[in-house]
């Protein structure tokens, strides 16, 4: 297995800017692996933020240019599943109107590989030899669930890792409030669906928060700050990287 | 002058939340009701039902005008009146002049959305009608001048202890808030009403072309009764609301009833299919159908849009929205709230005025998985704000925000080059540093980024991205061809 697929990595903007430790986790998981990975250094963002907000032309600028850099690799992998749902279902949307460019979306598309979905369907690895000491509540995050259908994946890698109990909260699947802009735009409504979230979190009496979205965990956490709420918040990456490695 | 102008969307949803009454409903509503019809639709015997019934619901939107034309037919053959109201002003006048002819004094209503959509009661109203909702939820609406806060559940927002209060103060009643003895007060109260109405003015859950007839759901019996007491019956109905079979009825009606309170079959269900006749002696002596447009043609022309036609209007996708959940209905400024109101609403009512609704939702994308009719509220949410983005003639949108607008040209003009983007975070890195506090977190930040640290903390940009440390740890690569990258990063043992 090991040597055969370069594995590229599409690090998103959120992560590359404010949690690089996330992505220096995964990279620390493919190594393990014995993986070989490549990052393409002209990487931005994968237009997102325009795409929510209707801004389609701007999205589709930064979907033109996430298709010329990623399209000659074998695999992509993203620590996200909100920017894999966008550019394996929307990115082709964006491109209605031109069949050339919509084709080279649905290629890029059907290559491009959330991180645990990767690690579970396409690799079939669930144990990473992880050690973790602590009690792990998941939280699904809406696109990475309901788009994706990315739901047992990160569980069952949870599952594996040694020292580690895996609880489950009320209402796991339901939304944090980030919703991207949404959060800025709408700060109370936002809140208050971060507190429901963070009140499910304590209920289930976890030690550490964690999920497959840099954005949502930034929404628990940045609340759970203001409130001095003592829980980890850690991007499933961190927890399959920790622990000591033959 | 004073002009009163209704709440904002976060004015009214500030209320929802401050309201702790409305939280403990809607979280009992949303834990039993929403979760219950997601377990059922997990359960359903033939799984590929909401699907197929989707599918047939959008045939018959595609043909919408043939099949209204069978029902009026069939209708008109039994003696029935048919009348198409192209706006709301049409539909009223038509039965404001039926009342005014017929010398009606009192008009008692089922529960209908159209009617508050159309805003038949305030005309009624000024015309010295009596109008009188008899639906138990609407009655209590009414009777507190409020308006509608859930599309099933009018009242959800009001407490039994609220509703005790109100029937003391407006039914003569000595308070009690116990269900029972306060149903009984309605019951009495509405009956009356119901005995001596001159109208009944009903909605239509779902009409049936081939047969000929309009289907109401409930589970009190007062719809019906406002059916059969009257001598005169008119229904509402819009115009997207039939199926073309009998057997599309059936399986749309029991998805509406599992839908909306998890029920195999609601208590009544009432067809009604024109007035009494020789050997067929009840029903009402006049039946009315009104089949309101209003806005939905236009609707049905868009092919971005006509899947919301396909609603019927069950109300689950109220019982899982987060952002309805804790809002509740009122901050949605409409008869139709929640994930369906957020998009129907601008649609009817128009987009720039409701652009809150367009842009006020997570798009979480809870609402498609439990329609059950499988409608993708989250990509006409998504349309619409694209609408909003740059103006639309074919809907007389107007751009929405130019800062945001410029923001977003702006934000395009860094993520296409990794150079300015680079730049970009090394610019903020040095401007950051007065706003970290103690624990490296920024509390305040202003302008737009206020909204953020309103009630959060937010990570500093990290001194290093992952892109330098890349960088650091394996060099400059050329990483767009693809060979180079695999000859380059042999990475692992």
């Amino acid at each position: 297995m090991p040597g055969q697929t370069t594995l590229t990595l599409f690090i998103p903007c959120l992560v590359d800017s404010l949690y690089p430790e996330v992505g220096e986790a995964l990279v620390r998981v493919f190594d393990r692996l014995g993986i070989a990975l490549a990052y393409p250094q002209g990487q931005t963002c994968c237009g997102q933020p325009a795409f929510n907000n209707g801004y389609q032309r701007e999205a589709a600028a930064l979907a033109r240019r996430f298709i010329e850099l990623f399209e000659s690799a074998e695999v992509i992998v993203c620590p996200s599943g909100s920017c894999v749902a966008l550019v394996r279902h929307h990115y082709p949307e964006l491109f209605r109107d031109d069949p050339a460019m919509r084709a080279r979306a649905i290629a890029v598309g059907k290559k491009t590989f959330e991180f645990t979905e990767y690690l579970v369907d396409v690799l079939g690895c669930i144990d990473l030899g992880a050690v973790f000491p602590g009690r792990v509540t998941y939280h699904d995050s809406c696109h990475l669930a309901r788009t994706l259908g990315i739901r047992e994946q990160p569980r069952q890698l949870l599952r594996r890792v040694r020292d580690l109990q895996l609880v489950e909260m009320e209402g796991a699947d339901t939304c944090c409030g980030f919703g991207g802009t949404f959060s800025v735009g709408y700060p109370e409504i936002s809140l208050a669906l971060a507190d429901e979230k963070i009140e499910a979190i304590v209920r289930s009496n976890a030690d550490t928060v964690v999920g497959c979205d840099i954005s949502c965990l930034m929404q628990i956490q940045g609340r759970m700050a203001r409130h001095n709420k003592n829980i980890r918040v850690l991007h499933i990456a961190q927890v399959l990287a920790a622990g000591e490695h033959s | 002058m004073k002009v009163d102008r209704p709440p904002s969307y976060s004015q009214a949803a500030h209320q929802g939340l401050d309201n702790p009454c409305l939280q403990r409903s809607l979280r009992s509503l949303q834990a039993r009701y929403g979760q219950g019809a997601l377990a059922l639709w997990q359960a359903l015997p033939d799984p590929t039902l909401r699907n197929r019934v989707k599918a047939r619901r959008m045939q018959t939107l595609a043909r919408l005008d043939q099949v209204l034309e069978q029902l009026a037919v069939n209708i008109r053959a039994r003696g029935g009146q048919v009348f198409f109201a192209a706006t709301a002003a049409e539909a009223n006048n038509y039965i404001l002049d039926l009342a005014r002819e017929r010398g009606v004094a009192r008009v008692v209503k089922g529960k209908s959305m159209l009617s508050a959509e159309i805003g038949i009661d305030a005309v009624l109203a000024a015309e010295g009608i009596e109008v009188v909702e008899t639906d138990l939820g609407e009655f209590i609406v009414q009777l507190a001048g409020s308006t509608a806060s859930h599309i099933i559940a009018p009242c959800i927002h009001m407490d039994r202890q609220q509703i005790g209060r109100l029937f003391a103060d407006r039914l003569d009643i000595p308070y009690s808030d116990d269900p029972p003895t306060l149903t009984r007060a309605a019951r009495k109260a509405l009956r009356r009403k119901l005995l001596t109405a001159d109208m009944g003015l009903t909605g239509c859950n779902l009409a049936c072309a081939e047969t000929g007839q309009i289907t109401l759901v409930s589970n009190e019996g007062n719809i019906r009764m406002a059916t059969t007491l009257p001598k005169l019956h008119v229904a509402l109905m819009g115009m997207e609301r039939i199926a073309a079979t009998l057997d599309d009825q059936r399986d749309l009606l029991q998805l509406l009833t599992q839908g909306a309170a998890l029920q195999k079959l609601s208590t009544y269900v009432s067809f009604v299919g024109g007035p009494s006749r020789a050997g067929d002696p009840d029903g009402p002596e006049e039946f009315h159908l009104v089949i309101v447009d209003n806005g939905r043609s236009r609707i049905l022309a868009d092919p971005e849009f006509r899947e919301v036609l396909a609603c019927i209007r069950c109300g689950a996708c109220l019982n899982i929205c987060p952002v309805y959940g804790r809002i509740g209905g009122h901050a949605y400024g409409s008869p139709y709230s929640g994930p369906i109101g957020a998009v129907v609403t601008p649609l009817l009512a128009g987009i720039n005025r409701h652009a809150d609704l367009c842009k006020g939702e997570t798009l979480c994308g809870a609402c498609r998985d439990i329609c059950p009719v499988e409608i993708d509220l989250p990509r006409m949410l998504a349309a619409l704000r694209h609408k909003l983005a740059y103006g639309d003639a074919n809907w007389q949108v107007r751009p929405h925000n130019r800062l945001e607008a410029l923001g977003f040209k702006l934000w395009q003009r860094i993520m296409t080059s990794s150079v300015v983007y680079e730049a970009t975070l090394r610019i903020i890195r040095n401007l950051q540093r007065p706003f970290i506090g103690p624990k490296g977190m920024i509390g305040r930040l202003p302008g737009f980024g206020g909204g953020w640290t309103r009630g959060r903390d937010l990570p500093p940009l990290a001194a290093t991205s992952f892109r330098e440390r890349w960088r650091q740890t394996h060099g400059r690569n050329r990483a767009d061809k693809k060979k180079e990258v695999a000859g380059e990063q042999g990475h692992g043992e």
